[in-house]
């Protein structure tokens, strides 16, 4: 919320808002710890209890690396168990591990088809016992979406559809309206140049192609640590002024 | 006993303590040959011959077997029980013709035991006390006595043959009392002054004067819930609100007893007289009605109930102790379930295998790095840390053309499923040693894996067979095998 605006107005928001999601309970945010990030999402944070999408940019719409760390980040930093389903049973726990979520905190689900999936991760998030559910899912309808994101509603654990596509012209289905609360697309850009040989942290352009009730933004961040933190990278301090757009009214 | 298994041309006898002397108590026959005795001291029997076989006595897993025995002989007579420590008592009453009369009905235990090693001396009578003596002192492999003969067949044995307690049988002996003929003769009243109520009770037990009831094994009782249908129910619906009653009552009986539910099979019986079941596990002991009834209804959709189902029963085929515990006060709000749960609805719905854990294995080769194990396997320590993993990981490393420095630097560039990258930076080599403990063509082999970012900023992990200088190392191909954050 703005600073500017009135208490009443806020209530007034906050009691739409509810209205719109049909929603029970109003659950918390999980925060990035970014101010950058945080003050562009309404709540200050990814709201637990919703549904949330995250592709890969590029040929990460094909091996969803880098959106794996990232949704392991986040999962990471809810607390509870985390179910992960997939179809294609190329998680490496090692990698899962180093973005901060343990294998004392993973348990995989592999199944046949996108349909025995989506039907996991609603009983997953139905069920209330985890707290975040992650799905490696390619199609994701209007239906689909909006059925997870009842079951996530009505226990408040974490949705995490992680989209992974055969081709990269299929990505373009990320697009597709559906009911999940954020959309992000994680893309590997360069490192920073290190004064000797090695490999730098990696960082990743952060799209957040879709947010309910807040606008569109991109960021750069330094990728996950052990802990499933990003951290603002030194090109988000610079690009900060020009992706500014609409940064007044970005909950408006 | 297998490898264990003593060597049959040796004399074998087991020993064990009575009153803090160490005893002989079984021989077998080469051990009796030569002068073994139940009841001898243990340095006598070694005495008589050095390279007697001693084992230890197991009174207990004896006793255990003989009730296994005993449940297997239920195929003979529903009343069968375990007569420790040696023998074990079958009511045949009703039973002999079913296996062709009595003669052949002992032939073919006698002979069915043999097959399985046991050496068995079987005997038949008309009450439980003659039997048990006539097949301990009849002197004969197979002794049937006619029914209405007992007391003719029994009165000559010894004393001892009553099942009396041992200080009684010495106390007999001592005054004279050699054979059951010599007691039976006797009034009642001073014998019962002398020597107690046991006699006379075990001597009426024998001549069939007493009824002795036998009580039987059993299986394990299965905790069942039946229900009867006067009409015939066929819509999925009544069936789903007939499988929670049932469930509900089953956790009932379930409660009372105790116990927690592992497996419950729930059989419909239709009336063409075929029977759909459903099987349904549980990861721990479970008698929650909802949880139960959830994994059964998930179910019920693969049921044809034909043309109607007529009885249903829920069984409980295996179940656990399972105590009670409190669960939250009520003014705590709700409890949050639990993860085992949720673990049992999906391996019911998509099979054991699909839903496991990561584990840490003992192995640098990354494929054999992570173990899946049991959703409820305990996890002792996280992965090593000392290298940066691939969230990805490739089923199989794929070949890679690259152009790169030999021996040891990281690849310049590498073309993979036909685009090619240009790497930026890179790191390595990881060096990573075949395990030769496992598979001999491992014991020279290795692999260098390097850590490569290309000019896009994307991160590959790429090896390489071999150590870029020895060919007996591996045949110096380039391999992608996983994929960076």
């Amino acid at each position: 919320m703005p600073a500017s605006a009135k208490p009443s107005i806020a209530d007034l928001r906050d009691r739409i808002r509810r209205l719109e999601n049909g929603a029970a309970h109003n659950w918390p945010a999980l925060p990035f710890g970014i101010e950058e990030i945080d003050r562009r999402l309404p709540g200050g944070g990814l709201a637990l209890g919703c549904l949330h999408e995250v592709a890969g940019g590029g040929s990460g719409a094909i091996d969803g690396a880098a959106a794996a760390a990232f949704a392991a980040g986040i999962a990471a930093r809810t607390e509870g168990q985390v179910m992960w389903c997939l179809t294609k049973a190329d998680l490496f726990p090692p990698g899962i591990a180093d973005a901060g979520l343990g294998p004392e905190r993973l348990l995989r689900v592999v199944v046949d088809d996108d349909k025995a999936l989506l039907l996991s991760m609603e009983e997953g998030l139905r069920h209330g016992s985890l707290s975040a559910v992650v799905g490696e899912v390619m199609r994701l309808d209007m239906t689909a979406s909006r059925r997870l994101q009842l079951a996530a509603e009505s226990t408040g654990t974490m949705g995490i559809a992680l989209r992974r596509w055969r081709r990269e012209v299929d990505a373009a289905d990320f697009g597709q309206p559906t009911a999940s609360r954020t959309k992000w697309r994680v893309t590997e850009v360069p490192p920073e140049t290190l004064p000797v040989n090695g490999v730098a942290r990696g960082r990743w352009l952060l799209e957040l192609l879709r947010v309910q009730g807040a606008e569109c933004a991109d960021f750069y961040v330094e990728a996950c640590d052990e802990q499933g933190s990003v951290a603002p990278s030194p090109v988000l301090a610079d690009r900060s002024a020009t992706t500014g757009y609409g940064a007044g009214r970005a909950s408006a | 006993m297998g490898q264990a298994a003593p060597a049959r041309d040796l004399p074998l006898a087991l020993k064990g303590t009575d009153r803090g002397k160490r005893i002989i108590t079984a021989a077998d026959d080469l051990a009796h040959h030569i002068g073994v005795r139940p009841g001898q001291a243990v340095v006598k029997a070694q005495a008589l011959y050095s390279d007697l076989l001693l084992m230890d006595a197991e009174p207990d897993e004896d006793r255990e077997a003989l009730e296994r025995l005993a449940i297997w002989a239920l195929r003979l007579s529903p009343i069968v029980a375990a007569d420790p420590p040696d023998g074990l008592v079958i009511d045949t009453t009703g039973a002999d013709h079913l296996h062709g009369g009595e003669d052949k009905m002992v032939d073919a235990i006698v002979a069915r035991l043999a097959e399985t090693g046991i050496t068995a001396i079987a005997a038949l009578a008309d009450t439980h006390g003659a039997a048990h003596a006539l097949a301990r002192f009849g002197g004969k492999a197979r002794l049937i006595v006619p029914a209405g003969q007992t007391a003719d067949a029994i009165l000559p044995l010894p004393a001892a043959a009553l099942r009396l307690p041992p200080p009684l049988i010495e106390n007999l002996k001592s005054l004279g009392f050699d054979r059951i003929s010599d007691l039976a003769s006797k009034p009642r009243a001073p014998l019962t002054l002398r020597f107690g109520p046991e006699l006379g009770r075990r001597l009426d037990q024998a001549l069939g004067r007493l009824v002795e009831p036998i009580k039987s094994a059993r299986e394990v009782q299965y905790i069942e819930m039946r229900q009867i249908f006067a009409e015939p129910i066929g819509a999925p619906e009544t069936i789903e609100r007939y499988t929670r009653k049932l469930t509900a009552d089953l956790c009932d009986a379930l409660e009372v007893a105790g116990l927690g539910a592992r497996t419950l099979d729930l059989l419909l019986y239709r009336v063409d007289n075929r029977i759909e079941t459903i099987r349904v596990g549980t990861a721990k002991p479970v008698r929650d009605v909802k949880q139960l009834s959830r994994l059964l209804c998930d179910k019920i959709e693969s049921i044809d109930p034909g043309f109607g189902i007529e009885v249903m029963t829920l069984t409980a085929t295996a179940a656990e102790p399972l105590l009670a515990k409190q669960v939250g006060a009520a003014f705590a709000g709700a409890p949050k379930p639990e993860v085992g749960g949720l673990v049992d609805i999906l391996a019911n719905r998509l099979g054991q295998r699909a839903i496991d854990r990561p584990t840490p294995a003992a192995s640098d080769l990354p494929e054999r790095s992570v173990a899946w194990a049991e959703p409820d396997a305990e996890i002792k320590q996280g992965f090593p840390k000392e290298w940066k993993r691939p969230t990805r990981l490739l089923v199989r490393p794929e070949p890679i053309e690259v152009l790169a420095l030999l021996p040891d630097h990281p690849p310049r560039a590498f073309t993979w499923r036909g685009l090619r990258h240009r790497v930026a930076s890179g790191d390595g080599p990881e060096r990573i040693f075949g395990e030769w403990w496992k598979r001999d063509p491992e014991l020279e082999s290795v692999r260098d894996y390097y850590y490569v970012v290309d000019d896009t900023g994307k991160r590959y992990w790429v090896f390489r067979d071999g150590d870029g200088e020895f060919d007996d190392t591996g045949k110096q191909g380039w391999y992608m095998h996983g994929i960076f954050a």
